[in-house]
């Protein structure tokens, strides 16, 4: 900072500045090129809230009937009903499973690459997770589809269920029919969002200054033992800014969860059962309905929702990571 | 959080109280299981790559050819790829037109203007809101702005337009990263020299940050080309059956429309053609050609990381050893 100051302290002995040096152009330019972010945003933000409050404003759906758990948006059925409930309890469920999968891994895996691996480890395995990023959503759900799904119903097509002796049996679920299932899109989602909850816990441990772990250690901690007791405490709000980043992913992917989720539009019953989500009805309906129609208003309001969901989720890390800086 | 100073003890030292307490065999147990866990998540990630690159390496066999690459769809026989294939590419030029100027200039102004102010943050809440939207939902902003309100119908240029708005906070975060690992020095003696502001950044900063910069456009497109719900709903899901190439006539009425040159015509990529096919296809090599069109994809993706990777380093030597 203070060769900066030096360097402004000779800039003034230059001549006075020209006009256009006064209004200084290039600063205007780049400032009206990272603004126009906030542009799109708010263009963002007003249309799709715009187009995503028609189904009550102008189709007159209440409220209670959108969050009804009854889908029957075809006008050629017998009374038409808008309710997003499944849409919306498959997202957070498919999304919550997928965090319970991931979530160890990645965090696994993160402190694999900050604590335990030599260099020749990690500079295979970060290459290797930056491609893991690069796989296009479709490929994944092309995987699944053509290998998890029929793995699935394969394998576990009876029915699933745990008997103990004399009190009979305690847990029973219906087996993968078609392997089109809640489970399926969790699976593959947990692959997607892997790497990035992993990088932002790993940037979260390595932000841990190192007088930490050697103090820890000198106790006579074993390293399990200094991570557990003090790296995860003290990398927490990190950790949780990386499954945040991570369920904002999860819950917005929209191709490779409608490919093998089995798209059926009713409450979450099992595991092994097809779902869907607000994603994949949005993926399968826009392109069938009429614009203006309520059917495609009741989906621009379910991606309103969407839209809630991930700015809620910025908010969210935000006040997680000023929690830290106060503290 | 800040690490007190080691408190003295003072006064004798019992038995139960030796400043090495030797760790029990449990929690040397533990710490062996903990250790082997953490290994294997890293060689989870490994085997998983490898056998995701071998799968579609053998399902490559047979299907990805010369002929893949060139030749247009059929129904009857397996054809090709290649109008597909060329509105990614075309898709991708488009956006990084776009994208990369405007996201570099954006990054200057993170890097080189940006104050602790109500502006700045605004700007970064701005990214952060970007980067989270689900690309669905970017994609059908797409739909009503340009399909809808400005009457454009499905056209490759709406889909680049839409295609930069959800890139351009990653192109900037990238940017303006290769501008800050620029030594603070560089621009002070640039500063002393008399140089102003912007000359420094044009004449000292911008050519110090190439290969930062460069690694950023890799990484940046090779993001853009595997994107498809983006473009679902603002570039289209029609297969074209043939490109007339040499239809360079832009006077023709018909060349907006028609010709594979312009970007106000309908542009299915190769990733939601693998879409597409999966879910409304019915042709007899529906399989074969969604699995060459993945390996094809995989294999970009592999080229444009490793390719980030061996330009960046390529460019630093030139660079600093000129």
């Amino acid at each position: 900072m203070a060769q900066v100051t030096t360097a402004n302290r000779i800039g003034s002995l230059r001549a006075a500045p020209g006009f256009l040096e006064r209004i200084d152009i290039p600063r205007r330019v780049v400032f009206l090129a990272a603004a126009s972010m906030i542009g799109i945003v708010a263009l963002l933000l007003t249309f799709i809230t715009w187009q995503g409050l028609q189904l009550f404003l102008k189709d007159g759906v209440s409220i209670g009937q959108v969050l009804s758990p009854t889908w029957q948006p075809d006008s050629t059925s017998s009374g038409l009903n808008f309710g997003v409930l499944p849409f919306i309890a498959g997202t957070v469920f498919v999304t919550g499973v997928a965090l319970l999968i991931s979530t160890p891994l990645s965090v696994g895996l993160a402190l694999f690459l900050s604590e335990v691996a030599p260099a020749w480890a990690r500079a295979i395995v970060q290459p290797a997770l930056e491609i893991f990023v690069g796989i296009p959503s479709v490929v994944w759900g092309w995987l699944g589809l053509t290998i998890l799904v029929p793995f699935l119903s394969d394998t576990f097509h009876q029915k699933i269920a745990i008997s103990l002796p004399f009190v009979g049996e305690v847990f029973s679920m219906p087996g993968f029919l078609t392997g089109f299932s809640w489970l399926a899109g969790s699976l593959v989602l947990s692959v997607m969002i892997l790497p990035t909850i992993t990088s932002v816990s790993y940037d979260a441990f390595r932000a841990i200054p190192q007088e930490l772990r050697t103090g820890s250690l000198a106790l006579g901690t074993t390293r399990w033992q200094t991570i557990r007791h003090i790296l995860v405490p003290a990398a927490m709000s990190g950790v949780l800014t990386a499954v945040v980043l991570g369920m904002t992913r999860a819950a917005g992917e929209a191709l490779a969860v409608q490919m093998v989720i089995g798209n059926s539009p009713t409450l979450p019953a099992a595991i092994t059962q097809p779902v869907t989500t607000l994603t994949s009805q949005i993926t399968l309906d826009m392109g069938n309905t009429v614009f203006g129609e309520p059917w495609q208003d009741a989906l621009w309001t379910m991606s309103l929702v969407l839209l809630i969901i991930s700015v809620s989720s910025v908010v969210l890390v935000r006040l997680i990571n000023k929690r830290r800086m106060g503290s | 959080m800040t690490v007190g100073a080691p408190t003295v003890r003072r006064g004798p030292i019992g038995p139960h109280q030796s400043l090495h307490r030797k760790a029990s065999r449990g929690s040397i147990l533990a710490d062996r299981v903990a250790t082997a866990a953490m290994w294997g998540t890293g060689v989870f990630v490994l085997l998983l790559l490898g056998a995701i690159i071998v799968h579609f390496a053998v399902a490559a066999i047979g299907i990805v050819s010369p002929s893949f690459v060139l030749d247009d769809p059929s129904d009857t026989v397996l054809g090709g790829i290649l109008p597909i294939l060329w509105n990614s590419i075309y898709i991708l030029a488009l956006t990084m037109l776009i994208a990369v100027p405007v996201g570099i200039l954006a990054g200057i102004y993170m890097s080189e203007y940006a104050g602790d102010n109500a502006a700045t943050n605004a700007i970064r809440f701005a990214e952060e809101s970007i980067s989270s939207v689900p690309s669905i939902v970017v994609g059908l902003f797409g739909l009503i702005l340009f399909v809808s309100a400005l009457h454009m119908g499905f056209t490759a240029l709406g889909g680049a337009m839409a295609l930069t708005m959800f890139n351009l906070p990653l192109m900037t975060r990238l940017a303006e990263q290769a501008l800050r690992a620029v030594p603070q020095e560089e621009r002070s003696a640039s500063l002393a020299l008399g140089a102003t502001k912007w000359q420094t950044i044009r004449h000292v900063v911008v050519p110090l940050a190439i290969p930062g910069l460069v690694t950023a456009v890799i990484l940046t497109a090779g993001r853009v080309f595997g994107e498809a719900a983006v473009l679902l709903f603002t570039s289209g899901t029609g297969t074209p059956a043939h490109y007339d190439f040499s239809f360079v006539n832009f006077n023709d009425p018909s060349w907006a429309t028609t010709s594979p040159w312009s970007p106000f015509r309908p542009a299915t990529t190769l990733s939601v053609y693998i879409w597409k096919l999966n879910s409304e296809g019915l042709g007899a090599f529906k399989n074969q050609i969604v699995d060459g069109s993945a390996a094809i994809l995989i294999g970009l993706v592999l080229i444009f990381n490793l390719g980030a990777r061996g330009v960046g380093r390529l460019l630093t030597r030139r660079l600093t050893a000129a």
